[in-house]
């Protein structure tokens, strides 16, 4: 099943997916020992003529062991999660590239901060619903909302963050594979919700100086 | 103490018994009659589950083959249809009142309106709830409530259209939806069903603890009162603040506030904190009656005491106090700090236990039974194996970086409806199949109702299962046309697979809508007692007449006391005294 993943192609993507599989096969085993069982039990136990059933109240050994054990892996599962979760979403990395994404109905603005690597100057540059970025280097995304929350989501990337009118939210990735990835809005934000939807160009080394020459050609 | 109380709050409940003959409008409409009020809950919720169900399958007509006509929608005018093609916004106005009607107005009424009312005074031993008037108040103030939800597809710019969730600042200002009235009557209407709860649920709990009749002590409650008695605390706690959050919402939209709007300091956030604070407590409100259920149906039909009764009670209250702290595992991704992101997966993991800990004791109840398949039973068992999987799929989300990629997908439609649909409505399909002799006096039809359950329980995992395929693809919620995205055209065969089985499970309903009203009118006439149960609503004739009981009965023991070795049946009701011997024996 977990074959319908989409490609991944960021640097963080895989320890997702590592959890992702990990909790799969954990909530698997469980699901199959659960379903075997009541199965077994229905067939033993079905109501035959003569075979009264078992007076019980419960067991208090198995009350412990069925509270204990769950708990135990549901823990160690939290602190597997919370790693990656820092890693991702905890504190920024320090970046290569900056790119403001300004989310509207219903379109991704992009800003690049130009040469200077500043945004808010005169040599910024805006791009509608065309994110370009380096591959193999650290992207940090100024993410902001200028009507409604939608969500920058970027399925290959294994990232998602909702942006939100009123403040910037950073989030970042670093791609490992060249290519047009797609970058879907994933929260409701209006009756064109459906199709905003902008692309993710990650260009190698040299493509992406050329893109760079190109638009800032005093550079 | 509270023995001596109830014997006197029943004894103030016994003159009314002697007036019978009301007219037609006190019997029927101004009932004051726990009974009657159930089942005006119940006809509510049914009649507006078949409304919820008919968008449903609009939904998935427009998921599978994307901008074609809808078959018999012509009728429908513009703006909403043009022609028999769906416009947007009303795909948007429809998964908004599918969830709504669904989550408002059906399960609630009908597990919480329907089978509180009906079960907590005849379970408890009770000729009526505490305050009837109030009690009949709360289901009219919840019709008039269900009156103005469905009014708003009737103003101009449609229904709401925001999500059953509402996020602000989406739904506080009219220009982003184009949704004027319809939002606010869908916020008025939610208000009005907010008092009806609160009327309920104070009922409930006065009832539940004043009300018992001699011997009922807590722990002799039978589990299905017990996952009542919490979810109306759960109602009376969780209601105030999903109001508050309307009345500010509704200050927004009319009144130029800005709770919710940046532009005049307001916190788009602050919303979803207070929709959460209250919604993720009535996720459990909308769960717990049918755990209650499940456990009291599987109890009678594996003729065994129920696995564990306190390990059982007392994971219904912890789940009720851990409700309260992990609304903000829904907002993960929301722009939160994300340390709070880790506190909040942290009591998300740890409220997993309990339900684990009902699951097994579930098993435990099958283990070494004398299991009878009736179609309550069925229900039940189907109940208890769809919760396993929404109880499993849950994990996901509460790992922080898996939610990072599943959250806003099909991931999530998944596996709310194997709790919700899995969950409560298996549930309400088992208590109604259960309770219906006592409710109507007639047995509904096993066959009937086994070509009903099969068909039901193959179609819903093959409408639902594959959603958690949509998700793991990565195909997002609420989204008009999937075929828009390139990354989601190679999942469009498992989108028209679904919806195929989507109108399979809508038809799969028929032979339960034959069942229901032909058994009302024409089923075999049920007995006092045609499961051989134990709880005390067995002890009433069915239906039991105004004031249900003919003398209040007394308690001896718990509820589940099936294939005791002090009786020769394989049952022994609570009310039964024993020779003297025996009745110390049993404690």
């Amino acid at each position: 099943m977990m074959s319908w993943l989409p490609e991944n192609v960021s640097t963080y993507g895989n320890d997702i997916d590592r959890l992702f599989y990990l909790i799969y096969y954990i909530t698997g085993a469980t699901f199959f020992l659960v379903a075997v069982t009541m199965v077994a039990f229905l067939i033993l136990y079905r109501h035959r003529e003569g075979r009264p059933a078992r007076y019980t109240h419960g067991n208090t050994t198995l009350e412990i062991i069925w509270t204990i054990v769950p708990a135990v892996i549901l823990v160690v599962l939290s602190f597997m999660s919370q790693a990656t979760w820092g890693h991702i979403k905890g504190h920024m990395p320090p970046a290569d590239v900056h790119v403001q994404v300004t989310a509207k109905q219903f379109n991704w603005e992009v800003t690049y901060p130009g040469p200077d690597g500043k945004l808010g100057t005169k040599d910024d540059l805006e791009m509608e619903n065309e994110v370009h970025v380096p591959v193999n280097k650290v992207i940090l995304v100024h993410l902001k909302s200028k009507d409604v929350i939608h969500s920058f989501f970027l399925p290959n990337f294994r990232l998602k963050q909702d942006a939100v009118p009123g403040r910037e939210i950073q989030a970042w990735f670093q791609a490992t594979k060249p290519g047009r990835y797609e970058l879907p809005c994933a929260e409701l934000c209006g009756f064109g919700h459906s199709g905003m939807r902008g692309w993710v160009y990650v260009h190698p080394a040299d493509e992406y100086d050329k893109w760079v020459k190109e638009h800032w050609p005093s550079a | 103490m509270s023995d001596g109380m109830s014997v006197a709050a029943t004894a103030t409940h016994v003159e009314h018994v002697g007036h019978e003959k009301l007219g037609f409008v006190r019997t029927y409409i101004f009932s004051t009659d726990h009974k009657m009020i159930a089942r005006q809950f119940l006809f509510f919720g049914l009649f507006m589950m078949i409304l919820g169900g008919l968008m449903a399958l609009m939904i998935r007509w427009e998921l599978a083959w994307p901008e074609t006509q809808v078959p018999g929608t012509r009728w429908i005018p513009e703006p909403f249809m043009t022609d028999g093609y769906m416009n947007p916004s009303f795909y948007n106005q429809l998964f908004t009142m599918h969830a709504t009607i669904m989550v408002f107005f059906v399960v609630m009424p009908i597990l919480v309106g329907c089978f509180g009312n009906f079960l907590i005074p005849l379970m408890i031993g009770a000729r009526d709830m505490a305050f009837p008037v109030l009690n009949m108040l709360s289901f009219w103030v919840g019709a008039v409530s269900g009156v103005v939800m469905l009014a708003g597809f009737f103003v101009p710019g449609g229904h709401a259209a925001g999500g059953w969730t509402s996020y602000a600042p989406l739904t506080a200002v009219t220009q982003y939806t184009g949704v004027n009235w319809g939002q606010n009557l869908w916020c008025i209407s939610l208000i009005i069903l907010g008092i009806s709860s609160l009327m309920g649920s104070i009922n409930y709990i006065t009832t539940i603890v004043n009300m018992r009749a001699p011997g009922m002590t807590f722990f002799r409650m039978p589990l299905v009162i017990w996952s009542l008695f919490i979810v109306a605390i759960l109602l009376l706690l969780a209601l105030p603040v999903l109001t508050s959050a309307l009345a500010m919402l509704l200050l927004d939209r009319m009144a130029g506030t800005s709770f919710f709007l940046p532009a005049g300091g307001g916190e788009p956030l602050l919303w979803q904190h207070l929709f959460w604070f209250f919604g993720h407590p009535e996720v459990y409100i909308l769960i717990l009656p049918a755990m209650g259920i499940g456990s009291d149906i599987l109890a009678v039909f594996a003729r065994k005491p129920i696995f564990g009764y306190r390990a059982m009670a007392f994971s219904m209250i912890g789940i009720a106090f851990l409700s309260w702290i992990v609304w903000g595992h829904h907002m993960f991704q929301s722009g939160m700090n994300p340390a709070l992101g880790t506190g909040f997966m942290i009591s998300t993991m740890v409220i997993a236990v309990p339900s684990a800990i009902k699951t097994f004791n579930w098993l435990g109840t099958l283990w070494g039974g004398s299991i009878r398949f009736t179609t309550p039973m069925l229900n039940a068992l189907a109940f208890v194996s769809m919760f396993v999987i929404g109880g499993l799929s849950g994990i996901y989300m509460a790992s922080t970086p898996v939610d990072i990629f599943i959250h806003d997908t099909y991931y999530i439609v998944a596996h709310i409806h194997y709790v919700v649909f899995g969950g409560s409505v298996f549930g309400i399909f088992a208590a109604i199949y259960y309770w219906f002799p006592k409710m109507f006096g007639r047995m509904m039809n096993e066959t009937l109702g086994k070509i009903h359950f099969w068909p039901t329980f193959i179609a819903f995992n093959c409408t639902f299962f594959p959603m958690h395929i949509l998700g793991i693809g990565g195909h997002m919620r609420r989204i008009y046309n999937p075929m828009q995205y390139e990354f989601l055209r190679p999942l469009q065969p498992v989108n028209v697979f679904i919806t195929v089985s989507a109108i399979a499970l809508g038809l799969a309903q028929i032979p339960f809508v034959i069942n229901f009203f032909w058994s009302l009118f024409a089923g075999k006439k049920a007995e006092r007692n045609p499961w051989k149960a134990n709880t005390l609503e067995w002890a009433a004739p069915s239906p039991p007449p105004h004031g249900n009981f003919e003398a209040i009965p007394v308690v001896y023991r718990g509820p589940y006391e099936y294939s005791s070795p002090e009786v020769t049946e394989d049952y022994l009701p609570q009310d039964r005294q024993l020779a003297r011997r025996h009745a110390v024996a049993a404690h």
